[in-house]
């Protein structure tokens, strides 16, 4: 009889702004448990906000740093990363 | 639906600046689609031939048709060439001319095939890796010569990413970003892309393989007024079009500040003024605006001079 394992998932949510209960612009996720553990909800984006996705559960481990004005507009700024440990049997 | 000249109306390059792509359905036609398809196959192994020396440092002898790049457009793919036949469609002509002027040269090209079950997506990428921050731009014809349905590995593109610059081993992270779209549509059909524009590869889970073919041409000429203008004088607003003023339902500001789905609100500010800075250079208007937002600060800076 194997142990109980901790995975990790992590849901990268990239906001319209750096306030959480903005909207989500772009998404990832990355599951450690691959496929064992509980998906994301259904819908694209699967949370309208990033408050959303914490009042599912989800774990705010990182948030975004300051930004400039960009002299060009480049890569989306309002990254937060969530985790959520999942035990395996 | 471009002039009866084959050009695009002004109305479709202000859509082109605004989301950095059109699409032009069943364009090219079948006996066309099907000789292409028959030739792609072997410009395919040619072109894999060619990436497989580059590691083992062995010669390989590009396909005759082969171009190099630098080539004027109108001597790639020389009759009775398949593609030759395609890229000299008066149709597909128009579209080239009308957004990187004429005599383009040839940058490169690839067959891109994805054999049937292929399961691999692309990471987000745009053909840019290093960039200028003027106006000029590439463009590259996507050009799908056999229908292509849903979950059949059309490419995935974000409209409006075109005017960013963002390294793509940054926008790689975005599995997902809100409104962006993956290319399904009939046979024949041509996609055309500002060379900045994010996209990727998708996975082809279907039972058919698919078949796409992609050309990079750089203009030689500056792209300004090359389209059909008939509509110009119609559509081109002038610099006081704001939408927290007065503002027209049918300028080319109209058609510019729609944002993305993705945009937030600083967003799509900052890529309207980007849309504003390309419309300036492809319309030869160095007062255009749309929204004031360039004219706002051109009017304060003067006042330190």
């Amino acid at each position: 009889m194997s142990e109980p394992v901790a995975r990790q998932q992590v849901l990268q949510l990239w906001l319209q702004s750096a306030a959480l209960d903005t909207g989500v612009a772009a998404w990832a996720f990355h599951d450690g448990t691959d496929g064992r553990g509980p998906g994301l909800p259904e819908g694209s984006p699967p949370y309208r906000t990033g408050l959303d996705a914490l009042r599912d559960g989800w774990f705010l481990i990182a948030v975004p740093g300051p930004t400039a004005v960009p002299e060009v507009p480049g890569e989306l700024t309002s990254g937060f990363t969530f985790e959520r440990r999942v035990t395996l049997d | 639906m471009p002039a009866a000249d084959h050009r695009l109306t002004t109305a479709e390059m202000a859509q082109f600046v605004a989301e950095g792509h059109l699409r032009f359905a069943a364009l090219v036609p079948a006996d066309v689609n099907e000789a292409v398809l028959a030739a792609l196959p072997d410009l395919e192994q040619a072109k894999i031939g060619a990436a497989l020396a580059m590691f083992s440092g062995a010669d390989a002898l590009p396909h005759p048709d082969q171009a190099a790049s630098l080539t004027p457009l109108a001597a790639c793919y020389p009759d009775p060439a398949p593609l030759g036949r395609f890229l000299r469609l008066p149709a597909v002509q128009g579209i080239i001319e009308s957004l990187v002027g004429p005599d383009p040269v040839f940058d490169h090209d690839f067959v891109h095939h994805l054999a049937a079950g292929h399961g691999d997506a692309q990471h987000l990428h745009a053909d840019a890796v290093a960039d200028t921050t003027d106006p000029t731009f590439d463009i590259q014809l996507f050009y799908f010569p056999h229908e292509v349905g849903p979950d059949g590995g059309g490419t995935r593109f974000v409209p409006g990413t075109h005017v960013r610059r963002a390294p793509s081993s940054t926008i790689a992270a975005y599995h997902h970003v809100r409104g962006d779209e993956f290319f399904a549509g009939p046979a024949g059909t041509v996609m055309v892309f500002h060379h900045a524009l994010w996209h990727a590869g998708q996975p082809n889970p279907g039972d058919a393989d698919r078949w796409m073919y992609k050309i990079r041409l750089n203009p030689t000429q500056p792209q300004v007024k090359r389209w059909n203008l008939d509509d110009f004088d119609a559509v081109h607003n002038d610099p006081a079009d704001h939408v927290f003023a007065r503002s027209r339902s049918d300028s080319v500001a109209a058609i510019l500040r729609r944002p993305a789905r993705w945009e937030g609100t600083d967003d799509s500010r900052y890529d309207l003024m980007e849309r504003a800075r390309l419309w300036r250079y492809v319309s030869g208007d160095d007062t255009f605006d749309a929204d004031y937002y360039l004219t706002r600060h051109e009017q304060r800076s003067d006042l330190a001079t």
